[in-house]
C-alpha cells in the first residue's frame, strides 16, 4: 500500500467505522500440546492446568465487551493434547469450522500444524515457540508470531548489557538442542551489539538432581569449580532452554558477577508483577478471573486473540486471511500494556514488542534500550531484521 | 441556543477579579493532596487523601474537593478551606477519573476494573445508576449542556456517549489505541479525545442533538523525540475555543494546538511524564502534573511558555484549581 493511501486509510478509518458494523460471530481455538517434562527447578514455575487458556478466557471477555457495542461475539475453544494427538485435535477444530487458531507447541510441531491448517485456509498464531528459523527461511504465510523469537530475547538482554557497559561476557550454555539454539542466539547478539564473549563453556546435562532434598548441595560444589579460571568478564550469560542449571548460577559462581539470560535477569514478554503502562489493570482482571498470577503464555494467548479482536473491530472481518492482511497492514496497531503500540513485521509475521527484563519479582528494565536506533522502529533493533531475513512467504 | 447562553454566563463568571486561588494536586503514590497557592506558587500544605488518589475535581462553588481514592474504592471529599475530610461518596470499584455535572449534583465515575460508569448523587450520597461500558473505562467528559457524558475505554478503544437523561449509550465511536481523556469545547460543538498509545487526538464535531462526527485527527512530531513517546493524555481547551493544550506523557511536553485548524503550533517543555492539566479559573495559567519528576509546571497561557515548576508530592496525577 502506498504511503498516501495508508495515511488516508488511517485518517478515515474512524469515520468509516462510525457506521454500525455487521454482526460477526468469531470462533477461535487454542491448541496446546503438552510435552512430557521434568519438574521445574522452582515451584513458582509449575505449569497451571489452564496455562494459556486463562489468557483466552480473558480475551473472550475483553473482546466480547467491545463486541457488545458492535454486534460481534467471540467464542474460543481450548484443547490440550499429548504430542501424538496434536494433528487429530487440529483436524477436530478445523472440522468444527474454526479457522483462527492459537498454538502453544514446539517449533517442529507448530510448523507441521501450520501447514496442515493452511490446507483448510486457517490462520495460526504462535504463542510459545521461539525458534529463529520460523521467522526466517521456515516462515509461513498463515503463521503470525506473538511469541518473541530467541533473537528478540537475546538482543533484549544484549542491549541492556551493552547499555550497562557490561560488554565482556562469560557464556554458559546447556547441552540440549534448545540450549544450543539459545546459545547461538546470544553469540549472534554479542556480535550484533559489540559485546565480546571472553569465555564460552557448556555445562553438560547429566540428569542431575533438581528438586531433591540435596540438589543444592551438589550444585554448590559443581558450579564454582565449573566456572573457575574463566577469562575476565563483566557478566555471565546463561543459555539454558531446558531449565536445569541457569537458575542456580547467581550465587554459585567462582567469580561473583551478575547473571542474565535464562537465570538472574530474564527476558520475557510478561510476568505477574508487571505494573507499568497500565498493566495493573490487566493483572487485576486476570487474577479476578483465574485466581492466580499471569504467566507469559497467558499473556501471549490473550494478545493473539486481541489481534483477532482488533481486526474484527476495525476491519469488520473474521476471515483468516482478512485478519492476517489487516494485522500486517500499516493501519494495524494495538496497545499491549508495554508503553508503546505493538505491530507486526509485514515481511515475516513477527509481532514487534518491547521485552521485559525480569528478576523474578520486578520489571528491572525494558528493551529496546535508549540509544539503540532503527530507521523503521526502535522495536526492530531486537530480533531478526528485514535485511537478514530469508522469509519470502510474505512477499 | 442554550449552550451559547451557558458559555456566556460562564465567561462572565470567570471574568471577575483574580483572587489568590488554590490548586489541588492528587499524588497517586504519596496518597496525598498538595495545596498550591496560585498567586505565590508556594505549597500551602499536603494532606492525606486516601489510597491511590487519582482523578480530582471541585464542586461548582469551589467549597469541596472530590478525589477518586482508587484503592479505597470510593470518592473522598474534602473541605477546600479547612482540608477536613467530609463524608465519602460511593463510587463503585477502582474509580479512576470522574466528571461533575455543572449543577454539582451528579458525579459520573469511571470504574477501571469493572467496565462501568457509576453515577453518584453527591447530595444523597447514593448510586443512581451503573452504565456498562467498554474495557478499562477512564476518560470522562461532559457536554456543556450536561446532556451527554463521554467515557473513553482504554482497551475497547471507544468513546461512549451516555445520555444523562436515561443513562443509555447513544453513540459509540472507535478511536485510536488507549483513549485516555475526552474534552468538549465550551460551546459544545467540538470534542477532543486523546489516544495515548495511538499517539493521536481524535476530533469530533458535535451536532445540535449531541451526535458526534469524526472530522479529523491530530498527530504530533518533535525533533529528537521518538514518535512512540508522544503519548497524548490530558487535554484542555481555552474558553474561546481557540487553543487546545495536550499533555504528551513521557515526551515531557505539552502540545499547543490551534483548536480550529488543528495545526500543532508549538511544544512546551514541562516536567517528566506529564499527565493531567487544568487552567486557573481566570485562564491565565495552565498547570500540568508531572508524575516522574514529582512537580507541576506552570504555563503562562497567553505567552504559551512554561514559567516555573513547583515541587509537590509523590507521583502527581491530577490537578484542579479554584478561586
Amino acid at each position: 500500500m502506498g504511503r498516501i493511501a495508508a495515511a488516508l486509510l488511517a485518517a478515515f478509518s474512524c469515520i468509516v467505522l462510525a457506521v454500525p458494523a455487521q454482526a460477526i460471530d468469531v470462533k477461535a481455538g487454542v491448541l496446546r500440546v503438552d510435552y512430557p517434562m521434568l519438574l521445574p527447578i522452582s515451584r513458582y514455575d509449575l505449569r497451571p492446568d489452564d496455562l494459556g487458556f486463562a489468557g483466552a478466557a480473558l480475551a473472550d471477555e475483553d473482546n466480547g465487551t467491545t463486541g457488545g457495542f458492535l454486534g460481534h461475539t467471540y467464542e474460543t475453544r481450548t484443547v490440550a493434547v499429548a504430542p501424538d494427538q496434536a494433528d487429530a485435535a487440529l483436524d477436530a477444530l478445523l472440522s468444527d469450522g474454526v479457522r483462527l487458531i492459537v498454538v502453544q507447541a514446539r517449533g517442529d510441531d507448530l510448523l507441521r500444524l501450520t501447514d496442515r491448517a493452511a490446507e483448510a485456509g486457517a490462520l495460526i498464531f504462535n504463542a510459545t515457540a521461539g525458534d529463529n528459523a520460523l521467522r526466517d527461511d521456515q516462515c509461513r504465510a498463515n503463521l503470525l508470531h506473538v511469541a518473541p523469537s530467541h533473537s528478540m530475547l537475546s538482543d533484549a538482554v544484549a542491549q541492556f548489557a551493552v547499555w550497562k557497559k557490561w560488554d565482556e561476557w562469560f557464556l554458559i550454555s546447556g547441552s540440549n538442542p534448545e540450549d544450543i539454539a539459545l546459545a547461538e542466539a546470544y553469540r549472534k547478539s554479542a556480535r550484533k551489539f559489540g559485546a565480546r564473549i571472553n569465555e564460552d563453556r557448556v555445562f553438560e546435562d547429566t540428569g542431575g538432581s533438581r528438586r531433591t532434598d540435596s540438589g543444592h548441595v551438589l550444585v554448590q560444589r559443581q558450579l564454582p569449580t565449573f566456572t573457575q579460571g574463566a577469562d575476565d568478564h563483566d557478566v555471565v550469560i546463561a543459555a539454558d532452554g531446558t531449565d536445569y542449571f541457569a537458575r542456580y548460577l547467581s550465587y554459585h559462581l567462582w567469580t561473583p558477577r551478575p547473571v542474565m539470560g535464562s537465570g538472574g535477569l530474564v527476558p520475557t514478554t510478561f510476568h505477574g508483577a508487571h505494573e507499568a503502562y497500565g498493566a495493573t489493570q490487566f493483572q487485576t482482571r486476570f487474577e479476578g478471573l483465574t485466581g492466580r498470577y499471569s504467566k507469559p503464555e497467558d499473556y501471549n494467548v490473550w494478545l493473539a486473540l486481541r489481534v483477532v479482536g482488533e481486526a474484527v473491530t476495525r476491519a469488520n472481518t473474521a476471515d483468516p486471511m482478512g485478519v492476517r492482511d489487516y494485522a500486517i497492514s500499516d493501519a494495524f496497531e494495538l496497545a499491549a500494556f508495554k508503553g508503546t503500540r505493538v505491530t507486526f513485521r509485514n515481511w515475516n509475521g513477527q509481532l514487534r514488542q518491547p521485552i521485559l527484563l525480569y528478576d523474578g519479582s520486578i520489571t528491572v528494565s525494558v528493551s529496546p534500550q535508549d540509544g539503540f536506533l532503527h530507521q523503521t522502529s526502535p522495536l526492530d533493533t531486537i530480533g531478526l531484521d528485514r535485511p537478514e531475513s530469508n522469509c519470502t512467504a510474505f512477499d | 441556543m442554550k449552550s451559547l447562553f451557558l458559555t456566556t454566563a460562564l465567561g462572565l463568571l470567570l471574568a471577575g477579579p483574580a483572587l489568590a486561588g488554590k490548586a489541588f494536586v492528587s499524588n497517586e503514590r504519596g496518597n496525598t493532596i498538595t495545596v498550591v497557592n496560585t498567586e505565590t506558587w508556594e505549597v500551602e500544605t499536603e494532606f492525606f487523601a486516601g489510597n491511590r488518589p487519582r482523578g480530582i475535581t471541585a464542586s461548582p462553588d469551589g467549597s469541596k474537593i472530590y478525589v477518586c481514592a482508587s484503592d479505597d474504592n470510593l470518592v473522598r471529599v474534602f473541605d477546600s478551606t479547612t482540608y477536613e475530610e467530609l463524608p465519602s461518596l460511593p463510587s463503585g470499584p477502582d474509580p479512576e477519573l470522574f466528571i461533575l455535572e455543572p449543577s454539582g449534583k451528579r458525579l459520573y465515575i469511571a470504574n477501571e476494573d469493572d467496565n462501568l460508569v457509576t453515577v453518584t448523587d453527591t447530595e444523597t450520597r447514593t448510586i443512581l445508576a451503573e452504565v456498562p461500558v467498554g474495557v478499562e473505562p477512564e476518560g470522562m467528559g461532559m457536554s456543556p449542556d450536561a446532556k451527554f457524558v463521554v467515557n473513553t475505554s482504554e482497551t475497547t478503544n471507544m468513546a461512549h456517549f451516555i445520555s444523562t437523561e436515561d443513562y443509555k449509550i447513544k453513540h459509540n465511536i472507535l478511536v485510536d489505541q488507549r483513549p485516555r481523556y475526552a474534552h468538549y469545547t465550551a460551546d459544545g460543538k467540538r470534542l477532543f479525545v486523546t489516544s495515548e498509545i495511538g499517539g493521536t487526538v481524535s476530533v469530533m464535531d458535535i451536532a445540535e442533538d449531541g451526535t458526534p462526527t469524526v472530522v479529523g485527527k491530530i498527530s504530533f512530531e518533535v525533533a529528537g523525540v521518538q514518535p512512540e513517546w508522544l503519548q497524548p493524555v490530558g487535554a484542555r481547551v481555552t474558553q474561546d475555543g481557540k487553543r487546545l493544550f495536550v499533555a504528551l506523557g513521557p515526551a515531557n511536553r505539552v502540545a499547543v494546538v490551534d483548536a480550529q485548524s488543528l495545526e500543532v503550533l508549538d511544544y512546551i517543555l514541562v516536567g517528566q511524564r506529564v499527565w493531567q492539566l487544568d487552567f486557573t479559573p481566570d485562564e491565565k495559567y495552565l498547570l500540568t502534573t508531572n508524575g516522574n519528576s514529582n512537580d507541576i509546571t506552570v504555563i503562562d497561557v497567553a505567552k504559551e511558555k512554561a514559567i516555573r515548576s513547583v515541587q509537590v508530592g509523590q507521583q502527581p496525577w491530577g490537578v484542579v484549581t479554584i478561586d
